[in-house]
């Protein structure tokens, strides 16, 4: 197979799949067109701006499943603005990297983050210094 | 792991126990090269002779008019490149439909390149070609006609016989690549009008690297492979004796069992595919229902990826394939899902099932249930799936 174990693994027992409900913010990114959509969900503690709760759901192949799965890990329990710093890089090295033709679902796992983060400073009419707004595509760039 | 369930059978098959046993004394023992002089090699030589009339027969053809090659891909390369260089002066167009294989496609875009004109043939939803469009796309510099027998993703079995009715009427060669088709459903190259075809050894369990390319009477593809004076100078190349006796092998048996194989391999096909519609919502058959090769169920499910299906059978240990975007490395689904004209978002969640006499009644079985949980737990974590519910509540 030419995922890792570690990509398998949060294929086949991802973690965190699912939705809140009344999120502090949802992103969604991908198009069904490129095979891949996922959508993220964060619970944030308004006093600390902690991520409590992060929840996923998925369409795409198992990269796209796994970068999904690993990004609601590394992002629970961080404040929203050291949220910002779990890139595509940190999802990929967390996943004992993946084939080059699936680093796209690395970079659209980052996006989601993004996006939900966006969705929630919007909500809020805060500012998270760092984050722009997403794009409503990125999966039509060159990875 | 389980019990392994093989439903790839359009990807390569099994070598049979007697293919196998025919190949093993040309490897040892019968090394001899054909081409050679003295009598050792003239066992190889008698091999290559005797493969090469079996064949014939069993495609309806002459002896002389099979050509052994590396496989599919090299015939289709062979047979399309071959005539475009030895026919140019006559014209530079080729016709050919959307949903060939890349063997043929991509040589055809090779040949646009260098300054041939290619007509690509839509398909309807089935997967077929439209004959009065076929015909009035013939023009007075047209060619060749390459069209596949049997399409190798969802099986639709083209009007062959028609096809080369049309070609020979209106004085243009006719190719078919039908490496999915050779000793799965029945071909006659003399009865179906066929001036080339494309056929591959390991598809009809025989062994992999091996092929050939009928080449009917009076007509003369440019070489492909320059080199010795193997095959009437048209193909160089030492031959590949253990893998044509193989192949012969396979062939002859492949055509003496197609009657029962064929009944056997539908009606296994159909209980898979009837089982697959009734039990699994939101999913379509892709492909002729009717017209379509013995052996193929082609799906889609709506709302997951294939890609996911697959690693997920094949934790079941069934073996599958799927035309997603994922498995080819590229972000587009299968050109021939887009030409059938699904959507993307549709194209991308297809499985095909290729089955081989081998399989059983209750692998169909096995598969289906396997299926069922499967595209349960992705639609489970479908966000696609999610909006579906949310907009049907509405």
């Amino acid at each position: 197979m030419m995922y890792s174990e570690k990509v398998m693994d949060h294929f086949n027992n991802p973690r965190n799949v699912g939705e809140i409900e009344d999120a502090s913010g949802v992103g969604t990114v991908g198009n069904a067109k490129c095979g891949d959509i996922m959508r993220m969900y964060l619970d944030i503690d308004p006093e600390t701006k902690v991520i409590r709760e992060c929840k996923f759901k998925t369409f795409g192949c198992g990269a796209a499943v796994a970068t999904s799965s690993m990004a609601t890990e590394l992002v629970k329990g961080k404040t929203i603005y050291e949220a910002l710093q779990v890139t595509n890089k940190a999802v990929m090295e967390a996943l004992d990297g993946l084939p080059p033709v699936k680093v796209h679902c690395s970079l659209l796992a980052e996006e989601a983050i993004h996006a939900a983060l966006w969705d929630y400073a919007k909500k809020e009419g805060l500012e998270i210094p760092g984050l722009e707004e997403p794009k409503a595509d990125i999966s039509e760039e060159p990875v | 792991m389980s019990e392994l369930i093989y439903l790839d059978n359009a990807a390569t098959t099994a070598v049979r126990q007697e293919a196998y046993r025919a190949m093993e004394p040309y490897f040892i023992q019968n090394y001899g090269n054909p081409a050679s002089i003295y009598r050792f090699a003239g066992e190889s030589r008698k091999a290559v002779e005797e493969a090469r009339e079996s064949i014939a027969e069993a495609i309806g053809g002459k002896a002389e008019q099979i050509f052994f090659t590396g496989g599919g891909s090299e015939s289709d390369n062979w047979a399309i490149k071959g005539i475009a260089e030895a026919l140019q002066k006559k014209g530079k167009h080729i016709i050919t439909s959307a949903i060939e294989h890349h063997a043929v496609l991509h040589t055809c875009e090779y040949l646009e390149k260098q300054g041939y004109e290619v007509t690509y043939l839509g398909v309807d939803g089935n997967g077929l070609i439209d004959l009065q469009e076929l015909e009035k796309a013939i023009r007075p510099d047209t060619i060749l006609i390459t069209i596949m027998f049997a399409n190798n993703e969802i099986g639709t079995i083209q009007p062959v016989a028609e096809i080369g009715r049309i070609a020979r009427e209106h004085g243009v060669l006719f190719h078919t690549d039908a490496v999915q088709a050779v000793g799965h459903v029945p071909v006659n190259v003399e009865e179906m009008n066929i001036d080339m075809l494309s056929a591959s050894g390991h598809k009809f369990h025989g062994p992999k690297g091996i092929g050939f390319l009928y080449i009917g009477q009076k007509m003369k593809p440019a070489n492909l492979i320059h080199g010795g004076a193997q095959e009437r100078g048209m193909r160089g190349g030492t031959l590949n004796v253990p893998g044509i006796v193989g192949m012969a092998e396979a062939l002859k048996l492949a055509v003496e069992e197609l009657p029962q194989n064929q009944k056997k391999l539908a009606q296994m096909r159909d209980h898979l595919i009837q089982r697959v519609l009734e039990e699994v919502p939101y999913c379509r058959l892709n492909g002729h229902r009717e017209q379509r090769l013995p052996g193929n169920a082609h799906f889609c499910f709506s709302f997951i990826e294939g890609e996911s299906l697959l690693i997920l059978l094949d934790q079941r240990g069934i073996c599958a394939s799927s035309g997603s975007a994922c498995t080819s490395g590229s972000l587009d689904p299968s050109h021939v899902l887009l030409a059938i004209g699904l959507p993307h978002e549709i194209a991308h969640g297809s499985l095909r099932l290729t089955l081989s006499a081998e399989n059983t009644m209750k692998d169909m079985d096995t598969t289906v249930e396997a299926i069922k949980g499967i595209v349960e737990r992705l639609r489970s974590m479908s966000p696609l799936y999610d909006d579906f519910v949310r907009k049907q509540k509405a």
